[in-house]
């Protein structure tokens, strides 16, 4: 019997909170142009960062740490060498890279070097057998190295240093300025919506003030307002997630998914503008309501 | 027996006014009260320490078994609830029809729309505004605003409906036609008071009057029983 009532308040909470919205459509208008406009920013930020890490990520794969082995070391003991390596945590992948092989790669890369190394007999050849390990985080590249270079046998351990570390710097701040943006960015639409969402519901103080005194519970005088800010927020996001849509995916077709290098990836569209789309309506939705909720709480008795 | 106990209330406001001192009352059930005094005798502080809006600074205030000087804030719709209140300025919502403005009671708490119906209907006949149903505030005269105000007030059928200068904005005779109207619903069995400066309409109606005087009882005529251990 209870639960029939709450099922009917609810309903005609609903119903009210649609009404409110094309009755007091300017008002309205003011809330859901402030949620889209910020959707709108947001989505973009959000787009940036996502790809940002996307193509860090993609840099960081390619970090690689050269092993050099000594050139006196025997097949059984360079398998030695390789389950040494593989004992230690953080290792990707091994690859074995043979002398020969490398100085067959070297030959193809220009005439000179095609010429010279020709002239090396097998023994002759200066060149070091090598291992390519690849780490699971390269974060903690350098460390692997130093614990590499200790293994007996090892000649020399090349991961590019100095260069991996200031790019990793540079990849981490980069994250983190974008992570603030946005995060600040919903901060500061949830307070514009708040206030903007205050204002309209200071046109309707009466009527909550009417309610209150017939005897409105805090809940019954909220609900219709709650419900009215996550529709608010439901067509506030309506044009961000259009624009996230084509936008995206018309800017992947036409730069073939490539930005300015090679190296700058951007994400396949699809899935992946549904994934932001349903992160834009649930923030527009939660910041709606929660706005709605935080402007009617001034007006009640709590 | 009595409906409305008020002991030694008073009531400071923050300002550091004291609108009420030691006020000590009983209204019976289905009583019809008068409260009059001139402005600032604390009537008004009275009715709304009656529907809860304000808390005493001290005392009790029962009504119907229930401490309302207790009550705490989100508690106070239980109050409401069952009892009405008719304003000066009639608080009707104007984008509402006249049925709308008094089944939207009903609706809040959840009664199905059958039931929504039936009681509005019954309430909107009581104070003879049948006809006027899909009218718009705008489009009533004062007198019929304020019997909109009542059939909202009654419409949850309560047991005590308190006025706070319902003829205030009223002609004479629109106001008596008013009283007429609270006369009705208080012979159904429903406990009225009525806070006026009207006192045309006071000596019109024969009713008990109670007179405040600079936040104090000044004097509590009753027809019938006087009881002897009320201050004044």
């Amino acid at each position: 019997m209870i639960r029939m009532k709450n099922i009917r308040i609810l309903i005609k909470n609903i119903r009210d909170g649609l009404k409110n919205i094309v009755r007091n459509f300017s008002l309205s208008l003011a809330s859901i142009s402030c949620i889209t406009v910020t959707l709108l920013i947001v989505a973009v930020a959000i787009i940036g960062s996502l790809n940002v890490e996307n193509f860090t990520n993609v840099i960081r794969d390619d970090f690689t740490i050269v092993v050099y082995i000594e050139n006196d070391c025997d097949d059984k003991k360079e398998n030695e060498i390789k389950g040494e390596i593989q004992d230690l945590s953080n290792i990707e992948s091994i690859e074995y890279n043979s002398k020969k092989q490398i100085a067959d790669d070297m030959k193809k890369e220009s005439q000179i070097f095609d010429t010279i190394i020709s002239s090396w007999s097998e023994s002759e050849n200066p060149l070091y057998d090598t291992y390519l390990v690849k780490v699971k985080d390269s974060d903690k590249i350098s460390n692997s190295a130093k614990k590499i270079e200790k293994i007996d046998g090892v000649a020399l351990v090349k991961y590019g240093e100095g260069m991996i570390e200031s790019l990793l710097s540079i990849f981490d701040i980069i994250e983190k300025i974008l992570i603030v943006i946005v995060v600040s960015l919903i901060i500061v639409t949830a307070f514009l919506i708040v206030n903007t969402i205050k204002i309209t519901i200071f046109s309707r103080q009466e009527e909550i003030e009417i309610k209150r005194l017939v005897g409105a519970s805090n809940f019954s005088i909220k609900q219709p307002f709650v419900i009215e800010g996550l529709f608010i927020g439901l067509i506030g996001s309506i044009i961000p997630v259009l624009v996230t849509i084509y936008g995206y995916s018309t800017l992947y077709e036409k730069t073939g998914g490539i930005l300015f290098s090679k190296f700058i990836k951007l994400f396949e569209p699809f899935p992946f503008v549904f994934i932001i789309s349903s992160v834009l309506i649930v923030i527009g939705v939660v910041v709606g309501m929660f706005g709605s909720s935080r402007a009617v709480r001034k007006y009640l008795k709590i | 027996m009595e409906f409305i106990r008020i002991t030694d209330v008073e009531k400071t406001y923050p300002s550091g006014v004291t609108a009420l001192y030691g006020l000590n009352l009983k209204i019976k059930k289905g009583d019809f009260t008068f409260i009059i005094g001139a402005s600032g005798s604390g009537k008004s502080t009275l009715m709304k320490m009656l529907y809860r809006e304000e808390k005493p600074t001290a005392g009790e205030i029962i009504i119907g078994g229930v401490n309302v000087a207790k009550l705490k804030n989100r508690k106070v719709y239980k109050l409401r609830r069952k009892l009405g209140v008719v304003f000066q300025d009639f608080k009707l919502l104007p984008k509402l029809t006249v049925y709308e403005n008094v089944a939207f009671v009903l609706e809040m708490f959840g009664y199905d729309k059958n039931e929504v119906r039936v009681k509005t209907l019954k309430a909107l006949d009581l104070v003879g505004l049948k006809e006027k149903v899909k009218s718009y505030p705008s489009e009533l005269s004062g007198g019929e605003q304020q019997r909109v105000a009542i059939a909202r007030a009654i419409v949850n059928a309560p047991k005590l409906v308190i006025c706070d200068e319902p003829t205030g904005n009223l002609d004479p005779d629109t106001s008596l036609e008013i009283m007429k109207v609270l006369e009705v619903i208080n012979n159904l069995g429903t406990t009225v008071i009525v806070v006026t400066h009207d006192r045309d309409i006071v000596n019109k109606m024969k009713k008990r009057v109670i007179l405040l005087d600079k936040g104090r009882l000044k004097k509590d005529f009753e027809k019938g029983t006087y009881d002897k251990n009320e201050k004044h």
